[in-house]
């Protein structure tokens, strides 16, 4: 066994002890920062290094290092990256948490890491709960009525779906005796097709680890939990929330639905089924619900939904599509890559103009085109990203995304799904048209620090240049989406 | 290397957009400059493509000033650009109002440097509309074009200026959205982006695996929002009214194009069989058009509002021409689009002019202006004779083609009927344009309007070339036939009639 492959693990378990421990000491919190900056930088770049390399697995599979697991290992990392950027001026709010803050987001970042990379029922558990564990702390970390609030209902919503996950995983578990997924896959392959069928515990435990998952990347019905926990966290977090978090639960989903239950056809084609079902109720409801959004905090809320919708279009995909195709995991991880830079981007802006103005109501954008023309443009861009228009990044993801659907005989799906985009345009647009059409309520001009401009400028050009030329990401994606089964 | 013409008439207004953006607001000189040459250089390169453009009949079909690099490989999606005898007059007609339209705007002073950028890359897009030869640059193209429209709508138009431009929008985007299945759904049938070579190949390269009606359809939607064909022609009114002067002209001079454009392109280029089937009915819904268009202009008072319902009018005769299916009806249909983009543009412009020099814009209260604006009314005049198609203008030879191709061709049974029923169009437009300019310019003068201004020395610039150029292609329609029928010809040969 080869324990450098563990290195972005260890390096971001080591930096957050020690930003704990620096925090003791060190009365410049900026350094706390830097430090776990550089953490970050290294593990993702100990992820670059591992990339292409042949070493599938680590701990007797439970962990496997394929190209699929560090293209998310350097998502996150990049991530997290941003989002400690963004929260720069943020954190003032609770200057005497700085320390934990940070540790919290790099453990959260560890946690994701692991749930990309586990190739084992129990695995994915721990890997899961230390996620999890670390953001309802951080969804509490404003402490006044609503951050506390919307941490408890995610505490509480987030143990019922862990409950719910263990059960469906204890009952696949029964079914199969197995908790490596290459060993699932295999015994559901020596099944017959009656055997099959006459495993209802087997199916029962796959509609239940849909519904865990679904909790994670906010689908609906599984979604009650997004507009209160994303208005009442502090922003930085909300944006960490909508982008990692939900990238996680997409990985696992992945991992977890093409290793151990991609073959026989006949079970991917069912679970494709209730795919297909979740993405068109979440556009749905996610676009109509975040019409009249007052609080653009929660209007992101409900759009990330949406968001989830389109890439469980990519999900039902993956089942319909044939076992050895990769089109459904690579236009997902495209999806993920575009989407993170798009969302994040949105709420840098929030994050910067509610520290300026104290406020998230959309009304309360009026004349930011004037106010802060910089910010403005950046946020229009991001928010035609999420249309799907080009030239951003949101169009290309969108149009692979859809072309793979169609190519697998999902078109009524395809359908749905850009008449929702239609629907999506209303809202979003909405808000550039406070922006740059309505009068501004002061003058003032609305100030940024450097390391938020930072983050955003990532972002933007980011987002252009998946829109313009997105071919070499998307060759990457292709390369990670050869999964390790183990 | 050869230059890549086509490459620098397309992003030139891009760039001076990003110029632009960099330039202070309080520099409007400046800013009106810039946007002059980065306008003016496209226009005089794609007068030269029109120039050297090769008009023997071997050319036909072919693509000339073709430029081809490989853009996206895992979707094998091109960077390819290229004209035939179908898009080089549009790339022109757009070159020469995006120029105009620069000097339309010179009395913009709120915000110009936002304006002035958006209007370049409204260009921009425009142009790439045109010349784009893969499927998924063309729907790009497609779709930037909403976003400039959306702010110069809102920001710089008039009345209910926020509800158009959403309307605009959500119309478009509602459009491309079936546009972008109709993408989706021929990539797949065919594998390929390349729209000629799809339009070459047929679709027997495919594994035919969907029905190429439904294809058909997807496609036809979302240019028939552009176009705009009945019923989904109601944007256009507001739009069109509430837009400033400028983006009016670019609106129903070019954009509405793209739809007309598109149908010969892919449509009818793509799917020759499905266009057989599917005419009847779109011819039909010409004729409402045509009838429907007219009859609603005639009861307009407001005098931009009254040209805008006449471009759903005009717009059927381009509807009628291209399911007529024949090669001179297909060839008056396109000579209608520049025709129609040139001599509506410039009704546009004298509609901005009157609204801006008389601040009243209801024809009721108007009247007896040809003593106190004789040059606006003459230039008005003859717009508006354009536009009825009176001969020598560029839109009798346009019409007449149409009508001629129409009542010849077989493709649809009764086809001399439904074009004898279009004829009556005709007389109703020269109702309302002979009502408009009597309304406005003759009876007797009013005594408020004294001391209006007249047209000065730029607009008379402008407006006397736009109508060199009415009067240009009345005279000798053959200068652009010539180059359209290229174009046209080798989409008649796969109709086969």
């Amino acid at each position: 066994m080869n324990l450098w492959l563990f290195t972005p693990e260890i390096t971001l378990a080591v930096f957050a002890v020690l930003v704990i421990l620096l925090d003791l000491g060190v009365q410049q919190k900026n350094t706390l920062r830097s430090v776990s900056l550089s953490g970050l930088v290294i593990a993702g770049a100990a992820s670059v290094a591992m990339w292409g390399g042949d070493h599938p697995a680590l701990f007797n599979n439970m962990l496997a290092v394929d190209n699929f697991a560090l293209f998310f290992k350097f998502l996150f990392a990049g991530i997290a990256f941003l989002v400690i950027l963004a929260s720069a001026d943020y954190v003032d709010k609770f200057s005497r948490f700085q320390g934990e803050y940070y540790a919290m987001i790099l453990l959260s970042t560890l946690g994701m890491m692991l749930m990309a990379a586990t190739a084992d029922l129990i695995s994915l558990y721990i890997a899961l709960e230390l996620t999890s564990i670390s953001l309802y702390v951080l969804v509490g970390f404003l402490k006044d009525r609503k951050s506390t609030e919307a941490s408890l209902k995610y505490l509480l919503l987030g143990a019922l779906a862990s409950a719910v996950l263990l059960y469906g995983m204890a009952l696949v578990f029964g079914a199969t005796g197995q908790t490596q997924l290459g060993a699932i896959a295999q015994s559901i392959q020596a099944m017959s097709l009656e055997g099959l069928l006459d495993s209802p515990a087997l199916l029962m435990g796959i509609v239940l680890l849909v519904a865990g998952f679904g909790f994670k990347i906010a689908a609906v019905p599984f979604q009650m939990w997004v507009p209160d926990v994303y208005e009442g966290a502090p922003t930085p977090v909300t944006a960490y929330l909508s982008v990692a978090s939900k990238a996680a639960g997409f990985a696992i989903i992945l991992r977890v639905f093409f290793s151990a239950f991609g073959i026989p056809e006949w079970l991917s084609l069912n679970w494709g089924v209730i795919f297909a079902v979740l993405a068109v109720i979440s556009m749905i409801i996610g676009n109509v619900v975040a019409i009249p959004q007052a609080n653009i905090k929660r209007m992101l809320g409900y759009s990330s939904i949406a968001q989830a919708g389109y890439l469980m279009v990519g999900l039902a995909t993956l089942g319909f599509a044939p076992a050895v195709a990769i089109e459904g995991q690579s236009t997902i991880l495209f999806f993920l890559a575009s989407y993170a830079l798009t969302n994040l981007g949105a709420f840098i802006v929030v994050i910067v103009i509610s520290n300026k103005i104290d406020s998230d109501e959309i009304a309360d954008y009026a004349g930011m085109g004037k106010r802060a023309p910089v910010l403005a443009l950046a946020l229009t861009l991001c928010l035609i990203s999420l249309i799907g228009m080009p030239p951003a990044a949101g169009f290309m993801a969108k149009f692979y995304i859809f072309r793979a659907a169609v190519m697998n005989d999902l078109l009524w799906l395809v359908v749905i799904a850009v008449l929702n985009s239609v629907i999506s345009a209303y809202y979003y647009l909405r808000v550039v048209k406070v922006m740059w059409l309505v009068q501004p309520a002061s003058g003032e001009n609305v100030p940024s620090s450097g390391a938020p401009r930072l983050a955003l400028f990532l972002c933007c050009v980011g987002v252009l240049l998946l829109g313009i030329i997105p071919g070499l990401v998307m060759k990457l994606a292709e390369l990670a989406g050869k999964i390790f089964i183990g | 290397m050869e230059f890549n013409y086509l490459t620098t008439i397309l992003f030139l207004p891009a760039v001076g957009a990003i110029i632009i953006a960099f330039i202070s607001s309080e520099n409007e000189g400046i800013i009106k400059r810039v946007a002059a040459i980065f306008t003016g250089i496209p226009l005089i390169l794609a007068i030269y493509l029109f120039a050297v453009f090769d008009r023997s009949l071997g050319a036909a079909g072919l693509i000339q000033f073709e430029e081809k690099y490989l853009w996206i490989a895992p979707l094998n999606a091109h960077y390819h650009l290229g004209v035939d005898g179908l898009s080089m007059p549009l790339v022109l007609l757009t070159a020469f109002l995006g120029f105009l339209a620069v000097f339309i705007s010179w009395k913009v002073h709120e915000r110009p440097r936002e304006y002035f950028a958006w209007l370049l890359l409204l260009e921009t897009s425009i142009i790439g509309v045109f010349a784009s030869l893969d499927l998924l640059l063309f729907f790009i193209m497609w779709e930037i074009e909403v976003i400039p429209m959306y702010f110069l709508i809102s920001i710089w138009g008039s009345g209910r200026r926020e509800y158009s431009a959403i309307k605009y929008v959500l119309y478009t985007l509602f459009g491309s959205a079936f546009m972008l299945a109709g993408v989706l759904m021929l990539y797949f049938t065919t594998g390929s982006l390349n729209m000629m070579d799809i339009t070459n190949q047929g679709l027997g390269m495919v594994q035919s695996v969907m029905a190429p009606g439904a294809i058909f359809v997807a496609f036809l939607i979302g240019f028939a929002v552009k176009l705009p064909a009945f019923p989904l022609h109601t944007w256009l009114p507001d739009a069109h009214t509430d837009a400033p002067t400028a983006v009016s002209v670019i609106l129903a001079g070019v954009l509405i194009k793209m739809g007309g454009y598109g149908m010969i392109r892919i449509c009818v280029g793509m799917f020759p069989d499905v266009a057989q089937e599917y005419a009847q009915p779109l011819i039909i819904i010409a004729l409402i058009g045509i009838l429907y268009g007219a009859a609603v202009t005639l009861m307009q008072t407001d005098i931009k509002r009254m040209i805008a319902y006449s471009s759903i009018s005009h717009m059927g005769y381009v509807l009628l021409g291209i399911f007529a299916l024949g090669q001179v009806s297909l060839t008056g249909a396109a000579l209608q689009m520049f025709s129609h983009g040139v001599v509506t543009g410039l009704l546009f412009a004298m509609a901005g002019l009157v609204i801006h020099n008389i601040e009243v814009r209801d024809l009721r209260q108007l009247g007896g202006l040809v003593r106190q604006v004789p040059v606006m009314a003459a230039v008005f005049s003859v717009a508006g004779l354009a536009s009825l198609g009176l001969p020598t203008t560029s839109g009798f030879a346009a019409e007449f083609l149409i009508f001629l191709g129409s009542f010849n061709s077989t493709a649809v049974p009764n086809l001399q009927v439904y074009t004898l029923i279009a004829i009556v169009g005709v007389v109703l437009t020269a109702g309302y344009i002979l009502w408009m300019l009597q309304q406005a310019f003759f009876g007797p003068a009013k005594d408020q309007f004294n001391g209006v201004k007249d047209e000065d020395v730029m607009e008379k610039c402008y407006t006397f070339v736009l109508i060199a150029v009415i009067m240009l292609v009345g005279i000798y329609p053959a200068i652009l036939t010539d180059v359209i029928k290229l174009g046209i010809t080798p989409i008649v040969g796969f109709i086969g009639g």
